[in-house]
């Protein structure tokens, strides 16, 4: 009797076993990434990557001064100026969320953002201070987990003082929030966030001032073809919507192009990661891409190295920040990453945001501050001019429907109009160079203006 | 007092002879070992049969299975050791309390923080730089040895001593407590010292990667890479393995925590204070621990305050898997987790065409074969079937 229970029980873990296997090769490799948000390929975006390939990386540069927005779009700061003198009465003071990990090990970019977003109220509060509107940044730690996200996510929708929310920094936390900020009809200006599904999956609310991971995939693609001049590369990604998703543009960019693809693996390790590189020891590839962040991406980079493997490195935006430097020493100096941000440094406009940032925060402006600044200026500009068109405290909707209908307005790290899912009509892609003794001096390479593929 | 009886329990016993001795402490070694040579050929006989049933579909995967193969299996001792080390800690604590102390892995998380604490120190200092490589590991494994001990005491004292008489369930969950307290512990500590959330830990140079050989089968040969930390991590861990083995079998102190470990109220009723035993145990646990955090995080070069859940709970498979209460079966449970962790990593995606990434599905891979070991060995590799004590 008992004999025949354990037979049983092996034979259904076998079973189980079995019919793992079928459905994930039904699915291919990426059907069961842990998070339930996570379908990136699956879904919509699978068009529209081949479409970028074969477009965005030879046709954009040329393309993109005609399909630019009017050459003469106002700022934002010029915008809210002019709605705030349609203001009547005394609003009072106005919610804005931010969420972004603060705590745990993507905090440097996570704090930035949050420090990025108060600067941004600071200064408006300024501007405004005589019109009977003030802005206060109510900020969020959502420690990089979906679940955490989504619990704040609850708790700010149920925050009547919030109208817009400035986040996040992973896609697969703005994934897992959104539904919350969908029922509540509440915008969510994201000053990073790249998966594709955050403005194709019908959410509605959901607006971004960066670029999207399936041009992004592409340019990546495209640089390591025909600047880096590689033949083969080893893809691993770190199993979020975010890594997994961006390194899947990349594979497929790479496959409609003739790079040889070695292997494709996904991991959550942090520390040892002799399992991926023996491997790729033997795979000898001339590239390895890594889509995911720079906490995962610093030791995997050095411990290649260490293991003598001399493939070139490149990656995603995920990488932006000196913590990789700090990670990985000497073992990424001169390797390629692309941007949808860059480092602040980049952008002419935000040289003010720098500095004033510096005198703040003590310490250098990371790479999506500016982007959060931004974000947080745009959320103003559309509240102030909800309340003058509603002629009072407007409501959730009133300045969803303001956001939407913003014009082309000029930030400090580009011009924004919005196009109906929430992308702004062209994105721009950087390619940089890593300098490891500063970050900020890291070397622009490319920088491109692609519009969003439809 | 206790001492004097003590002295006289072990005079009865008389003098052990020197070659006695020698077997106590080498034939653990010589059973580790032998699980070591079997499991990597067993697994390498696995992964040459899967290659072969394929050849036909694609003639080149024998060949592309093999050149990794020597590479695989110093993959494999190296997290084998690892998880062996930490497992000790658990066994040991097990042994003698008959309590799984869940908060090991974060002991072992400490080792490695305390390290990289050390070499930071060290780096600002400038005195990194021109440190013989030797010195450094001597001074980071000692230095989380003496945190980790410390700190393994300081939480038995407080946190499971009182529990002791309560029932099995109220310190364990004490043990999960103080291993959340410890994990955001470090963390506060952590973000708010230049070490940062994620610390380097920064060693001198130990040279390029030794190329042992290369692998000729293909086009291209393959080099063979043993880098230098992995080879000091596995000879600090044979080194403590083996002194271990000496403490447990050969001294008197050894004899007292194999004896508080067969029965309690009877060591006590020796005139062996069992407290002092179990804290002892606590110690050299809690010291085995700090020394292989030191050494994972030297041998990798990150550490984070979140480091030791996985290999904890991984260690305690391994205990598990070994039988969980005997020394040498932590040992082979470790090794052969590793082994098994390693293979699968490296060869899944190999042998389902790149269907499945191997380093995402490895635990799943591991676990099953682990449960199916389990389930006609349930008292574990070296365990002996015991009747319940209820």
């Amino acid at each position: 009797m008992k004999r025949s229970l354990s037979i049983l029980a092996l034979v259904s873990l076998l079973a189980m076993l079995l019919a793992a296997c079928g459905g994930g090769t039904a699915a291919q490799p990426t059907a069961a990434p842990p998070e339930p948000t996570a379908a990136p390929p699956t879904e919509a975006p699978t068009a529209a990557p081949t479409a970028a390939a074969t477009e965005a990386p030879t046709a954009a540069p040329t393309a993109a001064p005609t399909a630019a927005p009017e050459a003469a779009s106002g700022t934002i700061v010029d915008y809210v100026g002019e709605a705030a003198a349609g203001l009547s009465g005394e609003i009072g003071t106005i919610k804005i969320a931010s969420q972004s990990p603060l705590s745990g090990g993507q905090a440097a970019l996570g704090t930035g953002i949050r420090n990025g977003a108060e600067l941004g109220i600071e200064q408006a509060n300024a501007l405004l201070k005589d019109a009977g509107i003030q802005f206060e940044l109510a900020p969020f730690d959502d420690q990089a987990k979906p679940e955490v996200g989504s619990a704040n996510a609850k708790n700010i929708a149920s925050d009547t003082d919030i109208l817009c929310v400035v986040g996040h920094l992973n896609s697969g936390v703005a994934l897992a929030s959104l539904p919350d900020y969908k029922n509540a009809s509440l915008p969510m200006m994201s000053p990073a966030n790249t998966n594709p599904n955050i403005t194709e999956g019908g959410y509605d609310v959901a607006f971004r001032v960066v670029g999207r991971d399936d041009v992004q995939g592409t340019v990546g693609e495209a640089f390591a073809r025909e600047e880096l001049g590689v033949k083969s590369v080893y893809i691993i990604h770190d199993t979020t919507s975010y890594g997994q998703g961006v390194a899947e543009f990349f594979r497929q960019a790479a496959e409609a192009n003739g790079l040889e693809v070695l292997g494709f693996e996904g991991t959550e390790e942090k520390s040892d990661f002799s399992a991926i590189l023996t491997p790729i020891l033997a795979a000898n590839p001339d590239l390895i891409y890594f889509g995911g962040i720079y906490d995962q991406a610093g030791p995997l980079f050095r411990q290649a190295r260490d293991r003598g493997i001399t493939a070139q490195f490149l990656g995603p935006d995920g990488l932006d920040s000196p913590d990789l430097v700090k990670l990985a020493g000497d073992a990424v100096e001169g390797m390629h990453y692309t941007s949808v941000a860059a480092p602040v440094s980049q952008f002419p406009n935000a040289a003010q945001f720098a500095t004033d940032y510096k005198a703040a925060y003590n310490g250098d402006a990371p790479p999506f501050s500016a982007q959060a600044y931004d974000a947080s200026h745009l959320c103003v500009a559309a509240i102030v001019k909800a309340a003058a068109d509603a002629g009072g405290v407007p409501t959730r909707a009133q300045v969803l429907e303001a956001m939407k209908g913003l014009p082309a307005l000029t930030g400090i790290t580009g011009t924004y109009k919005f196009n109906d899912k929430g992308d702004p009509e062209l994105a721009t892609y950087f390619v940089l160079k890593v300098n490891v003794a500063d970050w900020n001096a890291n070397e622009l390479v490319t920088r491109l203006e692609i519009a969003p593929p439809e | 007092m206790a001492a004097e009886v003590k002295a006289q329990a072990s005079s009865s016993s008389g003098q052990r002879s020197f070659t006695e001795v020698l077997r106590t402490v080498f034939g653990p070694v010589g059973q580790l070992i032998l699980f070591i040579v079997g499991s990597a050929l067993a697994l390498s006989l696995v992964v040459v049969l899967l290659a072969l049933l394929q050849i036909g579909a694609r003639p080149d995967i024998l060949t592309r299975a093999l050149t990794i193969l020597p590479q695989v299996i110093i993959d494999g001792l190296v997290r084998g050791f690892l998880f062996a080390s930490i497992a000790l800690g658990y066994t040991m604590v097990y042994g003698v309390l008959e309590f799984i102390n869940f908060a090991h892995g974060e002991i072992f998380m400490v080792g490695g923080v305390v390290g990289a604490a050390v070499s930071l120190f060290l780096a600002s200092s400038g005195l990194l730089a021109g440190m013989p490589g030797l010195l450094f590991v001597i001074l980071v494994i000692a230095v989380g040895m003496v945190v980790s001990g410390a700190l393994a005491v300081t939480v038995e004292r407080v946190a499971y001593r009182p529990l002791r008489g309560a029932p099995r369930l109220v310190p364990l969950i004490s043990a999960i407590g103080v291993s959340l307290v410890l994990q955001d512990l470090m963390r506060l500590m952590m973000t708010n010292t230049p070490l940062g959330f994620n610390a380097r830990f920064n060693t001198p140079d130990f040279g390029p990667p030794i190329r042992l050989f290369e692998m000729n089968l293909g086009a291209r040969p393959v080099p063979v890479i043993l880098p230098p930390k992995a080879l000091i991590f596995i000879v600090a861990s044979v080194l403590m393995l083996i002194a271990l083995n000496y403490l447990v079998n050969a001294t008197r102190l050894g004899k007292a925590i194999r004896a508080t470990a067969q029965d309690m109220p009877t060591a006590s009723l020796m005139g062996i204070n069992v407290n002092q035993i179990v804290a002892l145990t606590f110690l050299i646990g809690g010291a085995l621990g700090g020394a292989a955090g030191a050494l994972f995080g030297l041998n990798v070069g990150t550490v984070n305050p979140y480091m030791g859940f996985i290999p904890g709970l991984k260690a305690f498979t391994a205990a598990v898997l070994g039988g969980i209460g005997n020394i040498t079966g932590a040992m082979v449970g470790g090794v052969v987790l590793g082994f098994l962790e390693a293979f699968v990593a490296s060869y899944l995606s190999l042998f389902t065409n790149g269907a499945f990434s191997g380093a995402a599905y490895a635990d799943i891979a591991a676990f099953s074969i682990l449960i199916l070991i389990l389930i006609f060995r349930p008292s574990g590799l070296l365990g002996e079937a015991t009747t319940q004590k209820v």
